[in-house]
């Protein structure tokens, strides 16, 4: 049996096909001969590898290269570069294995994906082994503490943050040198440092990805930041759910202490830190920093009214510093760069970077961080790579439940602190959710506020009851029985519970409703007016029916329809009993014939 | 204390800078409204009621927590706050059982009240109600969770006051409701029915169980024999029931009602509180001498008795073994008294009227029959006491005075006093200092133990003895006194122990006043106040000089601490199962 | 040793652990194994990897686990660094593909490129 150096395989499915696939085999052939390589090299046809957008397809074994959009004239080049000088024709590779510099995307960070990224807060994610100390020592672990002993008073410490323009990332965007000075100038014999790993935003992972991924970063910036305000005693308190970045931690805090980074005595430098991990049950309100506070102390998980706020009267009413998880992973970078480094990066009143966890419809799901500033143009095409199915956008829903939705109208907008608080909605910790053409803003308003409503602690009236009452009418306008009374009430109800709940989760509570109402407030009278849900989402006002033209009497949708409300004979078109009809879609998708419609 | 200067609604005000913007603007005169606050039990900004504008600040801030800084501006007033307010109150009104009529608290309700101030007409956002079922297992206590409006008075007081910590807030949200854990009845965990909770409750959602029903039967019963018996706490409270001022003696009018309802006798518990300084007095004599347990604890108040069961059983020894008084009154009433008029115990029905919710548990005790009876068979509190008075067309006020019957009627200042806290104590110093020294002392205002301090030590002369003595009031501070005895950190003689802050002035089962009032009157003082002055006015202000208790002793008792004593008055408790320890 | 030279030593010693371009580690492979990574099957190419290099003698090829890279949707994503430092990322890997990523990538140098990223990101 003839042995061959090489397998050429050449895609003969019929859109290839259709391509000239043939003719590519043939010159394949030629090529070969010419090169005498027909003996090395044998050419196969093969079935299609499924990028039939970019046929005709030609693999390369061993190395399993893919030229995609191979024309005829190109076979010569890849005999002669490739088959013969093994070198590979990059210019021809699968459209996404390019980027500008004709170099093959191999590795991620090549890719579109990560070229628009600057990571800072995610620098050693991925890359480090988070359960070895000495790989994020060698990544420069632990010089920006060493800096920081050795070398800087608490008060440059705490100056070199200010200057940074490092802003909370925890939601709330409170600039965190200031932040680190009030609790520095706050008196007491005790203070403590908290790290706020509740991450209860539904979607968002990026502290967990933090803790998991670099968890050291965050003892390192916490034994700083003690330090910088002095403190003798650190928190994080870490949600149960998240128990790969509770053993990381664990891990890590063992290690830290057996190097001397963390304890007594740290570094010889007569300065004692030590830190403390405490679980979270879970509740999305503990992520709120008086509640997160008081679940420490151990009692039931409530937020109190602030002030007094907890860099003066925190844990066990002494001074206390809370930062979120990526808030902290960006100062031992600060400390080591400068804070003018950092400042240069982003906008003028949001510097560095943004960690964001995208999701929804858009093709390139995952975590991203990008500099503040980035448009959510790029964002959702450059990085996201788009909308899938060729479907329109529609809005961007960012900081999660306390947030609004960004209408496609202000898509150029650069994403910072101040534009989105602008724009109805907030940084918040860093959810995206891309929506398209296909979604109802009534029925993702309705979404959040049931997370609200089920998340609320119950302590005030206007979050307790309101939220409840404006899920109520949205779930009325959702089944087709709101009326315009009802839109006026929401929006009362919003705006009265916006300025009267007592913390952050019912003040934010109404933000998706007022931002829906804001940008899609036709979409909300659609429904009360016309009974109507534009995006055909809303089960109630939806209807599904048989075009009896096209309808060919196969009575497949009959025997689909879980609740038997099709009926017809041979002969006769079928007809849907809408009064009996679930409205679960079922039939139109069984439909050979695409007789079956959604009217909306 | 530094001053800082503020303005609130364009006034600008001096005030102390540890002031709340509440407090800063009723000091000038200018009105918020407030639902879920109570001064010094409940300050935790949660009802929304209260919300002002603080300058610089995007949402509203509640007032009754803002501490005032140097520079602080305040509205209180403007449309949009008023709007808040409203629809903050017609939210937590779209999730009330609003069956006023028929509610307890209607005219005394804190939240009627502010619906009415805040011009509510109409409900914008009604929805869903919660649907809890009622608790009413407890032998005093009413649990309405329809009506609770989650203001958390209750649970404050029960927990951070009390420290028993009975109720709680369980489940989140639209869900919230203020329950024992679990949802378990009251009847079912340490709740020690001191009653507490319904005082501060602004609205019905927590009443005493009711016995006016009972009461009335009996009344109609011809074959009955009807004695009641009033503690000394009742007659300086019952005329707030009538709108007079706190602090009113009303013992003549109210002698008068019971009288007018139908009551064969008029008693008063105070007899039997001389009484019981005796078997008490004797007791502690008995202890010091003969080296029994030390310290002896007083057992008047069955809240804290049932505290004692549940939490420290490990002082159930060292409590005096004497029942509290109406019980004693009440075993003597069904034994020397009935003997005495010749009437058939089983036919005799014994009605306490008390400032206590306690009592209403105590009643059903099985250790508390010793005649074969019950020693009492209604317990009444003072705010029932005045319902059955308005529902029987009484005008309370234009009574005439009245006295108490006899036998039995007649008491001393001593027994007064056990309605305040300290009372007890002094009333036992006062015997115990005549029976040690063998003479009649002059000098019997024992100052050191009254007051409203939490805690109250004193060390008393006496002959050769140092009595070191101690008073605690309410339960949280009961606690403190108790953990350090028990620590050795402190030894005394003899304690005094009651379950309501205040003392029985402030029992449960007394009539209710608004957070308003509160916020600027002491009741317990105020109450307290009037105890001493009807002490004053006592012609005889000693227990042992109480000539129908010396009678008592003679005719039928022997002396005290005689077995027949024993038999009638004294009794012993167990311990009951407790939560683990509450910090 | 004072914890600051000792830091120092470590740095030293550390340099070059996680490029691979140590003398006894002449390529590292790293498997992403935050949550999203165990979730989509981490734990079993990691194992494979193991056993893989184990059944084939290879001792100089060091695999760690690693954090989220941020694409999870791409996991198990797996990260190899050779000598030169270059990174090659393959992605949705699976036990079955780790067999051949030895065979041809690790052992005879040759990028299965069909299993790396720049097919799966638009
Ligand atoms: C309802 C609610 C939930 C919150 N959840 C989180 C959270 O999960 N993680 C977080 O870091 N901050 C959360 N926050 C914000 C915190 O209260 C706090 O502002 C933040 O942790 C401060 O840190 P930073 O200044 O570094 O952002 C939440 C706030 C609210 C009102
Ligand atoms: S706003 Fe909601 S979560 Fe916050 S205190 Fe009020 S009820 Fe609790
Ligand atoms: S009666 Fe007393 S112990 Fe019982 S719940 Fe009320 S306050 Fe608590
Ligand atoms: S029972 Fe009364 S005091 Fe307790 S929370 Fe409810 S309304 Fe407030």
């Amino acid at each position: 049996m003839q042995i061959y150096r090489s397998h050429v395989l050449i895609c003969n499915d019929s859109t290839c096909a259709q391509l000239d696939s043939g003719k590519i085999m043939e010159e394949f052939g030629a090529q070969l001969k010419k090169n005498k390589l027909e003996n090395e090299v044998k050419v196969l046809t093969a079935g299609c590898p499924g990028m039939c957008e970019q046929g005709p397809v030609v693999v390369v074994y061993p190395e399993g290269t893919v030229y995609t959009m191979v024309k005829p004239e190109n076979v010569k080049e890849i005999v002669e570069e490739h088959l013969l000088k093994r070198k590979i024709v990059k210019r021809l590779l699968h459209k996404d294995m390019m980027e500008e510099g004709d170099t093959p995307a191999k590795a991620l960070d090549d890719t579109k994906y990560f070229k628009k990224q600057l990571r800072i807060a995610l620098r050693n994610c991925g890359i480090i082994n988070p359960e070895d100390i000495n790989e994020y020592i060698e990544h420069d672990g632990y010089k920006a503490l060493e800096k920081v002993l050795t070398g800087m008073t608490p008060l440059e410490v705490i100056d070199t943050v200010k200057k940074s323009g490092l802003r909370g990332r925890g939601g709330g965007g409170f600039p965190t040198g200031l932040k680190w000075e009030f609790a520095y100038k706050s008196q007491d014999d005790e203070k403590y440092v908290c790290c706020n790993a509740d991450e209860g935003d539904p979607g968002a992972f990026m502290d967990r990805s933090i803790l998991e991924g670099d968890p050291h970063s965050i003892i390192e910036a916490m034994t700083i930041a003690g330090y910088a305000i002095g403190s003798k005693q650190g928190f994080i308190y870490v949600r149960a759910e998240y128990p790969i970045a509770v053993k990381r931690l664990d891990i890590a805090i063992q290690q830290a202490k057996e190097h001397g980074f963390l304890g007594e005595n740290v570094l010889n430098t007569g300065f004692s830190f030590d830190i403390e991990l405490r679980l979270g049950a879970g509740a999305f309100v503990c992520g709120e920093e008086t509640a997160l506070m008081t679940s420490i102390e151990g009692k039931r998980g409530e937020p109190r009214p602030r002030p007094p706020f907890p860099a003066v009267k925190g844990l066990w009413q002494k001074p206390t510093l809370l930062n979120n998880v990526e808030t902290y992973a960006n100062i031992p970078v600060i400390i080591l760069k400068g804070p003018e480094w950092f400042a240069s990066i982003g906008t003028e009143k949001s510097k560095g970077t943004k960690v964001f966890a995208i999701g929804g419809k858009i093709n390139n799901t995952g975590l991203i961080e990008i500099p503040m500033g980035t448009t959510l143009r790029e964002v959702i095409f450059d990085i996201g790579g788009g909308i899938p199915n060729g479907k329109k956008f529609k809005a961007a829903q960012t900081g999660g439940p306390s947030g609004g939705c960004i209408p496609a109208s202000h898509m150029d907008t650069p994403i910072e602190y101040d534009t989105l608080v602008q724009l109805g909605s907030m940084m918040g910790s860093g959810g995206l959710i891309v929506m398209d053409e296909d979604t109802c803003m009534v029925d993702i308003a309705k979404f959040f506020l049931e997370f609200t409503v089920d998340e609320s602690c119950g302590k005030c009236p206007p979050c307790r009851i309101g939220t409840k009452r404006m899920l109520e009418i949205l779930e009325k306008i959702t089944s087709g029985k709101g009326t315009e009374e009802d839109i006026e009430k929401l929006e009362i109800l919003a705006n009265n519970i916006k300025l009267s709940a007592l913390c952050g989760l019912g003040q934010t509570a109404p933000n998706p409703v007022l931002s829906t109402l804001r940008y899609f407030r036709d979409e909300y009278e659609a429904h009360v007016k016309e009974k109507k849900c534009p995006a055909g989402v809303c089960k109630s006002m939806i209807h599904y029916v048989i075009n009896e033209a096209l309808c060919k009497s196969c009575g497949i949708c009959a025997r689909n329809c879980p609740v038997n409300c099709i009926s017809g004979q041979r002969g006769e078109p079928y007809v849907i009993a809408q009064e009996k009809c679930i409205k679960c879609g079922t039939c139109m998708v069984k439909c050979p014939f695409k007789a079956i419609f959604k009217n909306v | 204390m530094k001053m800082v200067n503020i303005k609130i609604d364009g006034k600008e005000l001096q005030v102390p800078e540890n002031y709340t913007i509440l407090e800063a603007a009723r000091q000038a005169n200018i009105s918020i409204p407030t639902l879920c606050y109570l001064k010094g039990i409940n300050e935790i900004g949660a009802c929304r009621m209260c919300i002002v504008e603080v300058k610089g600040s995007r949402s509203f801030q509640a007032a009754c927590v803002y501490p005032v800084s140097e520079g602080l501006e305040v509205r209180t007033q403007s449309p949009a706050i008023r709007e808040a307010r409203k629809v903050t109150l017609e939210l937590i009104l779209s999730n009330h059982d609003r069956s006023c009529l028929t509610c307890v608290r209607s005219r005394t309700c804190e939240l009627q009240k502010l619906a009415e101030e805040l011009n509510i007409k109409d409900i914008r956002f009604n929805g869903e109600m919660q649907r809890k079922p009622m608790d009413d297992f407890s032998p005093s206590i009413v649990r309405d969770p329809n009506k609770c409006i989650l203001c958390r008075r209750c649970v404050s007081m029960c927990k951070n006051i009390q420290k028993v910590a009975a109720i709680d807030t369980v489940e989140r949200g639209f869900d919230t409701i203020v329950s024992p854990i679990y949802n378990l009845s009251l009847n079912e965990v340490p709740c020690v029915t001191c009653g507490q909770c319904i005082n501060v409750c602004p609205v019905g959602a927590l009443r005493e169980k009711d016995s006016t029903e009972i009461v009335w039967d009996a009344l109609a019963n011809k074959d009955l024999h009807l004695v009641v018996q009033t503690a000394p706490a009742v007659r300086v409270a019952l005329g707030e029931e009538f709108g007079m001022p706190i602090g009113t003696r009303v013992t003549g009018k109210m002698v008068a009602a019971l009288k007018q309802l139908g009551f064969a006798k008029v008693f008063d518990t105070d007899t039997a509180a001389d009484l019981t300084i005796l078997e008490e007095g004797t007791e502690l004599i008995n202890r010091i001498k003969e080296g029994g347990k030390l310290p002896l604890i007083t057992s008047c108040s069955p809240g804290w008795i049932k505290f004692c069961e549940h939490f420290y059983p490990e002082f159930l020894d060292n409590l005096s073994t004497c029942k509290s008084p109406h019980e004693m009154f009440g075993a003597l009433l069904k034994s020397y008294y009935a003997e005495k008029m010749g009437i058939d115990p089983a036919k005799m029905f014994v009605v306490s009227v008390m400032p206590c919710t306690a009592k209403k548990f105590e009643r059903q005790r099985p250790e508390l029959a010793s005649t074969g009876y019950p020693d009492v068979d209604a317990v009444l509190t003072t705010r029932e006491l005045a319902r059955m008075i308005r529902e029987a067309g009484i005008d309370f006020k234009s009574l005439p005075d009245e006295t108490f019957d006899d036998p039995m009627g007649e008491a001393t200042g001593a027994g007064v006093i056990f309605g305040a806290t300290g009372g007890v104590m002094e009333a036992a110093l006062r015997t115990v200092a005549d029976i040690l020294t063998g003479k009649s002392n002059e000098d019997i205002e024992y100052t050191e133990v009254r007051g409203i301090e939490g805690i109250k030590e004193a060390k008393i002369k006496i002959g050769d003895l140092e009595l070191k003595a101690a008073v605690a009031h309410g339960l949280g501070n009961a606690r403190k006194l108790l953990d350090r005895i028990k620590s050795g950190k402190a030894d005394y003689h003899f304690v005094e122990i009651m379950a309501c802050p205040g003392g029985c002035v402030n029992g449960g089962g007394q009539p209710i006043q608004i957070s308003e009032v509160r916020s600027v009157v002491d009741i317990s003082k105020e109450r307290a106040k009037a105890i001493y002055e009807e002490d004053r006015d006592m012609p005889i202000r000693k227990s042992h000089e109480n000539p129908q208790v010396q009678k008592l002793y003679k005719e039928y008792l022997g002396e005290p601490g005689s077995h027949k004593a024993h038999e009638l008055l004294h009794t012993h408790y167990a311990p009951r199962e407790s939560y683990p320890d509450i910090p | 040793m004072k914890p600051i030279e000792k830091m120092e030593k470590t740095r030293e010693g550390a340099i070059g652990q996680t490029t691979g371009g140590k003398q006894d580690v002449r390529m590292r492979i790293a498997v992403g194994m935050a949550t999203c990574g165990i979730a989509a099957g981490a734990k079993q190419v990691m194992d494979a990897f193991n056993e893989e290099l184990k059944r084939r003698n290879i001792n100089d090829v060091k695999t760690v686990l690693v954090g989220c890279r941020g694409a999870c949707r791409l996991e198990p994503l797996v990260e190899i660094t050779g000598e030169n430092g270059e990174m090659v990322t393959y992605v949705n890997m699976t036990p079955e593909k780790v067999a051949r990523v030895v065979a041809e990538h690790v052992v005879n140098g040759r990028i299965c490129i069909d299993y790396t990223v720049g097919t799966e990101v638009e």
